[in-house]
């Protein structure tokens, strides 16, 4: 360590105003700030300094995600190792599969995004911001393993201009970046973002793993939406894993199930939540609300089934359990910059992001998932709503005032 | 008109300094809607340049015949009996573009380009300078309209004017074409991106 901050130090004065690599600047503020303390302090009046700044709480949001990676990783290798109709499940060989599937994805992610951060900053001679930290970890997660990697690159460098940069950078974005991200690819690659093709990884990684052709495997949630299942029992035998198995409950929470990277399992969702809940970094109002609106959906699509909704059919448990739900409520709805800034906004707005992404679930058979549709929707409305809670509440306090005279 | 501006002003400005829908913001709607490929966007640009310039004439002819109360109907008329024309004229000769443009020839009619430069200009201006107003910014419509449909339609569908641009081995190699360029939503950004690169290069037109 201590070599590390005397290297840095000798760095310095090359960057400084007149040195060399003045240029540069942002980069060397960015890597110093990242490993140490920054030096500066305030010079003139009295500050009251918390340390649980930006960077702090960005790194909290990457512990609390670390069980849904590793857990990524593992099913990434279960999925694969089932496809290829294995007997035996090598623990230490499926986690590296996994992470060798995984890995290309991170680094592409996070060369594209932070390398647009370092470079706006630079032409805005601006300090190096830290919010790509997580977005960056965000991105792998909610895509399918096999989305091709140009694809991650050129989705990942039109949301960070266009939803982060166009509106000034980290704290103003209007909406979720890593969401925009993943949206970006739902419309724009349909075929490589849904169906039955994309969701379990088929190819060799350094020699493990066998390259597996033709491999189809839906999601659980498509299965429903194209089964064209006309009663409950339908609807639960449609739902098989990739060796032709009934998926239970217990599966579906703890996410031994086909989906997108990192948000197939309920339980390591949890623990992540548990983390942000604890910290107080998510708003539990939020949260909270969110899986009460799912609830509240499931409950009335499920009391009103229909055979042309096959996903009304589902239990409340499983509709909270399945697809990104549970990890849109955690991880994309509580996000600070984009959600509500009233208590009673946060109610209401995590209320209807859980309505609103059973809602498109369940009566959309075109769009089997719709908790990325429901937040992006409701981060357009969240100012909205605060405005209106605001207004309320100086209307209720002039009406107040009135009769005191 | 306080200061005279020359007709060479008058066809030139709305190419660039005065574009109608770069620098004013009209016609959004329509150029959302025709320009997922080249050629629709191609020969909608050419019917407004045509309504246009001639709406343009017939209203600066009879100008001093219009009663100023009843002159937005006159103009509606005269824009509408010339849209009919060129539609009728896009269904003899041009049948299958006419299908894409669909309701969207009809609708010209409605282009706030057309009424804004009925209203400012040719009410107060003789035919002639009027012809040059109004083929200058029918012009600076389609420049727009092209632009766009150029950037959808390569990055939308690889082709070019309904020619294949992006060779077969770039497929092979796994690209794929992008959807979201054919949806409305995308036109939207591509023309911000048009206004974004026209305002670096014109600092004046920057809002403070």
């Amino acid at each position: 360590m201590k070599a590390l901050k005397k290297l840095m130090d000798k760095a310095r004065p090359s960057f400084e105003e007149g040195g060399k690599l003045h240029a540069f600047r942002s980069v060397y503020d960015g890597i110093d700030t990242f490993l140490f303390t920054p030096n500066e302090t305030s010079r003139s009046g009295v500050h009251i300094h918390d340390s649980m700044d930006s960077k702090r709480t960005m790194i909290i949001v990457i512990i609390a995600l670390i069980p849904c990676l590793l857990f990524g990783m593992y099913n990434a290798g279960y999925q694969h190792w089932l496809a290829a109709g294995a007997d035996t499940f090598p623990f230490w060989e499926l986690m590296l599969y996994g992470f060798l599937a995984v890995l290309p994805r991170l680094v592409v992610a996070y060369v594209v995004g932070l390398g647009i951060e370092f470079i706006v900053a630079q032409w805005r001679k601006e300090e190096i911001q830290e919010g790509f930290l997580v977005t960056g970890i965000l991105i792998p997660m909610i895509c399918p393993i096999e989305t091709p990697l140009w694809m991650i690159a050129v989705a990942t460098a039109f949301s960070v201009i266009f939803v982060k940069e166009v509106f000034g950078g980290t704290g103003y974005n209007i909406f979720n970046v890593a969401l925009v991200t993943r949206a970006f690819l739902f419309f724009a690659y349909p075929a490589q973002m849904s169906g039955d093709k994309v969701f379990v990884a088929s190819g060799k990684m350094l020699g493990l793993g066998e390259g597996i052709d033709g491999l189809t495997c839906a999601t659980p949630l498509g299965q429903v939406a194209t089964s064209g299942a006309s009663n409950a029992a339908e609807v639960a035998s449609a739902m098989t894993d990739i060796a032709g198995d009934p998926v239970s409950l217990w599966h579906m929470f703890l996410g031994l199930i086909p989906g997108s990277f990192g948000e197939t399992s309920t339980l390591c969702i949890l623990v992540g939540a548990l983390i942000l809940l604890l910290t107080g970094i998510a708003s539990w109002r939020i949260v909270l609300s969110v899986f009460a609106g799912g609830a509240v959906m499931s409950l009335i699509a499920h009391w009103c089934a229909t055979p042309t909704y096959p996903a009304s059919f589902l239990s409340v448990g499983e509709q909270l359990c399945l697809g990104g739900f549970a990890f849109a409520a955690v991880f994309m709805a509580p996000d600070p910059v984009t959600s509500c800034r009233t208590n009673t906004g946060k109610y209401i707005y995590g209320f209807l992001v859980g309505v609103i992404a059973i809602l498109i679930r369940t009566y959309n058979n075109g769009y089997p998932e719709g908790a990325m549709l429901a937040v992006l929707l409701m981060n357009a409305l969240a100012p909205l709503i605060d405005y209106c809670v605001v207004e309320a509440n100086i209307r209720r306090r002039l009406s107040r005032s009135k009769v005191a005279e | 008109m306080a200061d005279k501006i020359s007709n060479k002003q008058i066809f030139f400005n709305p190419f660039s300094k005065d574009n109608p829908v770069i620098v004013q913001v009209l016609g959004i709607c329509s150029c959302l809607a025709v320009t997922a490929k080249l050629e629709p966007a191609l020969v909608m640009g050419i019917s407004v340049i045509a309504v246009l310039a001639f709406s343009n004439v017939i209203i600066s002819l009879i100008r001093n015949t219009i009663p100023t109360n009843i002159r937005i109907i006159v103009q509606l008329v005269v824009v509408a009996a010339l849209v009919i024309v060129v539609n009728q004229l896009l269904l003899a000769y041009a049948y299958d573009v006419s299908k894409q443009l669909s309701v969207f020839i009809g609708l010209i009619i409605t282009n706030c380009i057309l009424m804004g430069r009925l209203e400012a200009f040719a009410m107060g201006n003789k035919p002639w300078p009027s012809f040059l107003d109004g083929v200058g910014n029918g012009i600076g419509y389609a420049l727009i309209l092209v632009i766009v449909g150029f950037f959808r339609e390569l990055l939308g569908s690889g082709t070019l004017m309904g020619f294949q641009v992006i060779p077969q081995c770039a497929y092979d190699a796994g690209y794929v074409n992008n959807g979201l360029m054919i949806l409305p939503p995308m036109a939207l950004i591509v023309v911000a991106c048009v206004i974004w690169a026209h305002r670096s290069i014109n600092k004046d037109l920057q809002e403070k």
